[in-house]
Parts: structure tokens; sequence; C-alpha cells
């Protein structure tokens, strides 16, 4: 398989449709996931109201993120933790990996995180010579088949339970005809050896309370109870945006995330941890580390319109919305967050060079925007990211690299822009259209066009290899309306 | 009362028919149409694939025309045209007067079956189409609008018509301006879906309040040589079969 990049999002999409096995496994997503978070939602008596909260405490901690950093280090230490700090992945990356080495560990176990999948660490820690086990099953199966994430929650959508079954046969020693509870059985007793060896175990954070200095880790498998608890080290790795002021904020966003990701009410488990073991409750890790990751992240802070990026707590409400992403899953967007939310972190993760694609990656459909649990207008930031692509202009928030103009795109936007704004012009317009499509037009309507006549008008090409074309009506109706709509239907 | 007729310029040259049809319907509501043949586009193709200059400039146009007339409300027989037209705020962050223009414009700007339901609140009788249909909610209508039961209000309006529900109608039939054209494998994927519960209902008619969707789903329907027809809101109203 090509490397899938986020610049070749069209090419990977096409391989995507193309994939009946991958269309078997994206089938059920919709209607799965977004029926379960409709009945979850129904019970909350005012689901509006604790959007609104939500956005509004995502808002506060945005505008003042140093002030509540500098709280949430201060307050994390003094109950026994250590903070890092990391401007980048490479940083955060040697943090960890020195870390590890200091304490001898050759494997470490993790739990599911996507800041870790961000910065790669996996990879750093095999450099090192550090075995990571990832222990949510679902990572686990995307660690065994050496593939990365496709979903935020679900990392492992894609994969039906036949290339599971096949893929534990040929790693893991199971029978190829297991059925899931042979599989998740033999999962467990692995990850429970590995569990028991580990003695540094590292983690991400949903979380973070600036007034205590505690992190909250969501999940329902059990593995990161294990993870935080059971080694003496625990690094905790998260993006400096995953903070909320007070403690009781935590209420509102336990109301809104298990909602709008899994349908569930709530997870199975809540991990709230404060600080290292302490008498007189001897729970928590000996060690605990809190690696705040920057990594692109003080960049989207500087723009108004970006800014609201940061206030994503990783739901997967808007992948499982989201009808591109249903078609073509997660890989196709080629990076580690996928789906309308990666489409505009991502371009601004790696600068809009590298992700050009992605901005055009939807159809503007605002699916997304209904069910962000914190009200994030994702199509307001795809258009954003279209027109810095546009206008060649960063505003020093997106990328300091920039993208080659389209030159064919922005030279079709300038002659449409001359012609339709002058009444003259644009009736000169419609009857040229008139005139040349009599090529191609038929009973009013344009079918397939190809070789010459597409290459010279590519949008109708594409068009037109799928659907049928309107022609362009012989009277339109500003004709028609002259002729004889003003005069109450009856022609002069 | 009187009102000044946005067309737009999908309805203009590819499906003039529709354009009539709104007339003929705001006309039996007891409407004086005026139509001022200065306009062209609101400039939503530019809006959306980040040309925030040239959208500017259709904005700014639009206003300058639509400001001379001294109807009370602009009307258009788009969701997704008079979205845009809520949007022209947007393109200018920096210059007041252009603001407070858009927003004067903006509140007096409708699309057809909102206008007919929520601002006239009259029924429009005599109409009639025999068979059942399904209505489409396009998203910029649905979404940015808040056009729901408006439509489906006036569909129940017309005799012998039998209106279902269809399963996703509020999902995006794939048609999104340019994406249409850039990602056309994606955005056929998605009309094919909407095309399956069409399909499976039975229909004579997919109805929806936006041309440009009609274009899309109804592209696809000729495609397949299917037998159900892709039908505006303001043709359907207008029909007497």
């Amino acid at each position: 398989m090509q490397a899938q990049t986020a610049n070749n999002f069209d090419k990977n999409a096409r391989a995507a449709l193309a994939d009946p096995v991958l269309q078997g496994a994206l089938q059920n997503l919709a209607s799965t996931f977004g029926t379960r978070r409709k009945a979850a939602i129904a019970t909350v008596p005012d689901w509006e109201a604790s959007r609104e909260t939500a956005r509004s405490i995502k808002s506060e901690v945005l505008g003042k993120l140093d002030k509540y950093l500098g709280a949430f280090a201060d307050n994390a230490e003094a109950n026994g933790a250590k903070i890092h700090w990391a401007k980048d992945a490479k940083e955060a990356c040697s943090i960890v990996t020195g870390l590890v080495k200091e304490r001898g560990a050759q494997m470490v176990v993790k739990s599911k995180s996507m800041v870790t999948e961000e910065i790669h660490l996996n990879h750093a820690l095999e450099a090192e010579g550090v075995e990571p086990v990832e222990t949510d099953l679902g990572e686990w199966i995307i660690q065994l088949a050496e593939e990365t994430p496709s979903h935020i929650v679900v990392p492992a959508i894609h994969k039906t339970k036949r290339q599971i079954a096949e893929l534990f046969a040929e790693k893991v020693g199971t029978d190829k005809d297991a059925n899931v509870d042979e599989l998740t059985a033999t999962a467990r007793r692995i990850l429970r050896q590995k569990f028991a060896e580990a003695t540094v175990g590292i983690s991400g954070v949903n979380f973070g309370v600036a007034e205590t200095g505690s992190i909250l880790i969501l999940e329902n498998e059990g593995n990161v109870r294990l993870t935080t608890s059971l080694p003496k080290t625990h690094i905790a790795v998260m993006g400096i945006e995953k903070l909320l002021p007070k403690f009781t904020d935590l209420g509102v966003f336990l109301e809104l995330l298990p909602r709008s990701g899994t349908g569930q009410r709530l997870t199975a488990y809540q991990s709230i941890i404060t600080g290292t073991k302490k008498h007189p409750d001897h729970e928590g890790p000996e060690e605990l580390h809190i690696v705040l990751v920057d990594n692109g992240r003080s960049k989207m802070l500087a723009h108004p319109v970006t800014r609201q990026s940061l206030a994503c707590i990783r739901c997967g409400a808007c992948l499982n919305a989201c009808p591109v992403y249903q078609s073509v899953g997660g890989h196709a967007y080629g990076a580690v967050y996928p789906g309308p939310i990666g489409a505009v972190i991502t371009p601004q993760l790696q600068g809009l060079a590298k992700a050009k694609q992605l901005p055009y990656a939807s159809s503007l459909c605002g699916a997304c925007r209904e069910v962000c649990p914190v009200k994030i207008d994702i199509p307001e930031l795809l258009l954003h990211l279209r027109a810095e692509i546009t206008e060649g202009t960063s505003n020093g928030a997106v990328t300091d690299e920039k993208v080659a103009r389209r030159r064919g795109e922005s030279i079709a936007f300038r002659l449409y822009s001359s012609m339709w704004k002058t009444p003259g012009r644009y009736r000169f317009f419609q009857k040229l259209a008139r005139t040349s499509q009599r090529l191609v037009a038929r009973d009013g309507k344009i079918g397939k066009v190809s070789g010459l006549i597409a290459s010279a008008a590519p949008p109708l090409g594409a068009w037109t290899a799928w659907r049928d074309a309107p022609a362009v009506a012989p009277e339109s109706f500003r004709e028609k309306w002259e002729r004889k709509l003003k005069n109450g239907g009856k022609a002069e | 009362m009187k009102v000044s007729l946005f067309v737009t310029c999908i309805v203009d040259q590819l499906f003039p028919k529709v354009g009539e049809c709104t007339v003929n319907v705001l006309r039996r509501a007891g409407c004086e149409v005026e139509f001022d043949d200065r306009q062209t586009c609101c400039g939503q193709p530019a809006f959306n694939s980040g040309y925030r200059k040239e959208a500017r400039e259709f904005a700014e146009r639009f206003i300058e025309i639509f400001e001379q007339s001294d109807a009370e409300a602009i009307v258009s027989p788009s969701g997704s045209c008079t979205a845009m037209v809520k949007h022209f705020h947007e393109l200018f962050p920096d210059d007041p007067a252009w603001r407070e223009r858009s927003e004067k414009i903006a509140a007096k700007t409708y699309e057809l079956g909102t206008f007919l339901v929520d601002v006239l609140g009259v029924e429009i009788s005599g109409s009639a189409f025999d068979g059942r249909v399904g209505f489409h909610d396009a998203c910029h209508g649905l979404r940015d609008l808040g056009i729901k039961k408006q439509p489906r209000e006036l569909l129940q309006g017309i005799d012998k018509i039998e209106l279902v529900e269809l399963p996703d109608s509020e999902v995006c039939c794939g048609f999104g301006g340019t994406f249409s054209v850039k990602y056309p494998e994606i955005s056929t994927q998605m009309v094919d879906r909407k095309i399956e519960n069409i399909e499976a209902a039975d229909l004579r008619a997919i109805v929806s309040c936006d041309s440009s969707c009609l274009m899309q789903i109804g592209g696809r329907l000729s495609r397949n040589g299917s037998k159900v027809k892709a039908m505006h809101l303001a043709e359907i109203l207008d029909s007497h079969e």
C-alpha cells in the first residue's frame, strides 16, 4: 500500500471506496453510533445548555491558558507530580524516552492516547530499544497489525472480526476461526502478563483540573486503571489545551463526552489522579510525570477563528456524523486525526502545505457542527483554512510554509467574478454556454463527457463521469421574466 | 406584500422553470413580485472556495442592488443562497458600515418555504400532485436557517399528495459545491446512499428547497435511468395534476 499522507487524500479516498472489506466495516458506523448517541443525549434534560456551558468553560480556559497552565503545574507539583514542558513532538518524545530509560525499563504499558499517536511516541520508544505495549484492545489490534488508528475513539473500526481473527492467528497463535470471546480472552491473558511485568505506564489525559492539579482519564476496559496504578512510574502525556479551571467543571464534560463519543451515559471507568501515592489510601503510582505538549497548539491559540480548534475533547462524534468519513474511513485522511476535526487540526499541526487537500475534504454540510458537544464551528474553520490557502496568508497562526497557489482555480474564480458581476457579461456568458453546449447537450441534459471536452472543462468531466448535468436552458429565467412573467404571465 | 425575487444564478440559467413557479406561487399567495435583472450570483462559490475578496465584491453588489428596492422582503427559491446572504456580514470583519448594511439586507431575506409559512402564514390552496413524494432536507437550509417543518407543512397542503419521511433525510446529498467535482467519487457515493432510500420508498418525486441538491440527486437519478423526478418545492406547489 502506498504511503497515506494528508496530501493524497484524493488517492487514498478512491482506494478506500474501492475496498469492499473496508466499506463493509464502515457500513454500520453511522447507524450504530448515531443511534446510540441520540438515545444517550435524550437522557440529558437540556443538552443545548450543557453544550453552551462546556463551550464557555473551554473559551475561558483558552482565553487565559497561561494562567491556568501555571496553576495546574503548581497544584500538580504540590501533590507530588513532576511537570515537564514540551514545545514540540520531538521534545515530548525525548522527555518520555529519557524518563523510561532512566528507570531502566525495556517495556512500557500504554493506554490509548491520541497525543502520543500525534507525537509518534511508539516509534521514539522503539528507536531507543523500549517495547511499547498498547493495552487498549483496539489499539493493541492496530499495533499487532502495524497500522495507525482510523478513528479517535474506536481505533480499529476499519477492521472486520474476520480480519482480526486472522491477525491474531498470525501474531499470537489463536485459531483462525476463533470467536470474539476467545480473541478477547487471549488479549486479556497476554496483556495481564505485561501489566504484571511493567515498571512504567504511559497514558494520555482527557481533562486536567487547574484548581487541584488532577487529571481525569476515561475508559471502558480497565486498562487505564492498571496502566496508571500498577507500574511504579506513571507518565501522563497531555496537550496543553486539556485544562478545565475547577474540579466541578468536570461534571458537564462527563455528561457530554461519553454520550457524544460512544453513546454511553458514562464510561465504565473514570480515573481521577491527583498526584502520587499518599497515606492513608495508598492508591496511585509512586512517581507521576505529566508531560505538557504544545506542538503547534499555541499557534492555533493566536487566531480567534483557529482558537476554537483547541476546544475539542476528542469524542469522535464529528467523525461518526460525517458522510465523508463514513464513505472513506479514517486512513484516507493520512494523518493521526481523521474526519472533520482532523481536516481542521491536521493542517494546523503539520502546516497547510503538508495537508492542503484536507480543508476541501468536506461538503460543508454542517453535520459535524451539529453534533459537536463543545460547539466547534468546523465548517467555519474549513472555510478559514481554504481562504488561508487561496490568499497565501497564514496570519502567522497556521503555518510558516506557503502553499503553492492553485493557478487554474484562481484564474477560474477571477473570471467568474469579473464575468458575473456585470449583467451584460453575465448574459454574454449565458449565450456562450448555450452555444458551446451544443456539442454535448441532448434533450436538455448533458451525459458523460470525455476526451478533449472533459480535459478542456475538468469540472464538467468530473461531474458527468457519474451524473447527468442539466443543460443551460434555452430561455433563462430573466428572459422569461422579460417576455411574459413581468406582465403577470402574458407574453408581450 | 411586495417582494423582490432573488432567483439565484443556478435557477436563472439551469432551472428557469423553478423561478417561474416561484413567481406563480408568490402571486397566488397574494404578493406583488418584482425582479431586478441586474442581479446575478450571491458569491457563494467564491466564499466556499476561500476566495473572500471575490465573495466580498459579490456581496457588495448584491446589497447595493437590493437596497434600492422598496420591497418588504427578498425571497429566494434556495436555502443555500439565502444562507449565504445571512453570512455576508462575516465578509466585513473590519468594516462596520458594510456589516450593518449586510445585516439589514439579511434580515429581510427569506427562503421561499419559510417566507410562505413563517412570514405570510398563508395556505397555498389549489395545488395538486398525485403521488408519493419524499423531502430532502438541504444542509444549509436545515442547519443555517432551521428549515424543517415549513416545507413539510406546505407539501401536506397539496391535494392528492402522499408525503413520506425518508430515512436519513437530513444527511447531505454530496453536492457541496466544488466538492462535487473535486471529489466526484465520494460525492457520488453520498448521493447513492440517498438514492437507495429514495428508490426503496417508491416515490414519484423527491422534493427539496435547493436546485443545487436537486441537480446532484436528479443528475444521478437520470444517469441511473430512474423514474423518480427531482422537483423543487416551488414546482410541486405550482402543480395542478
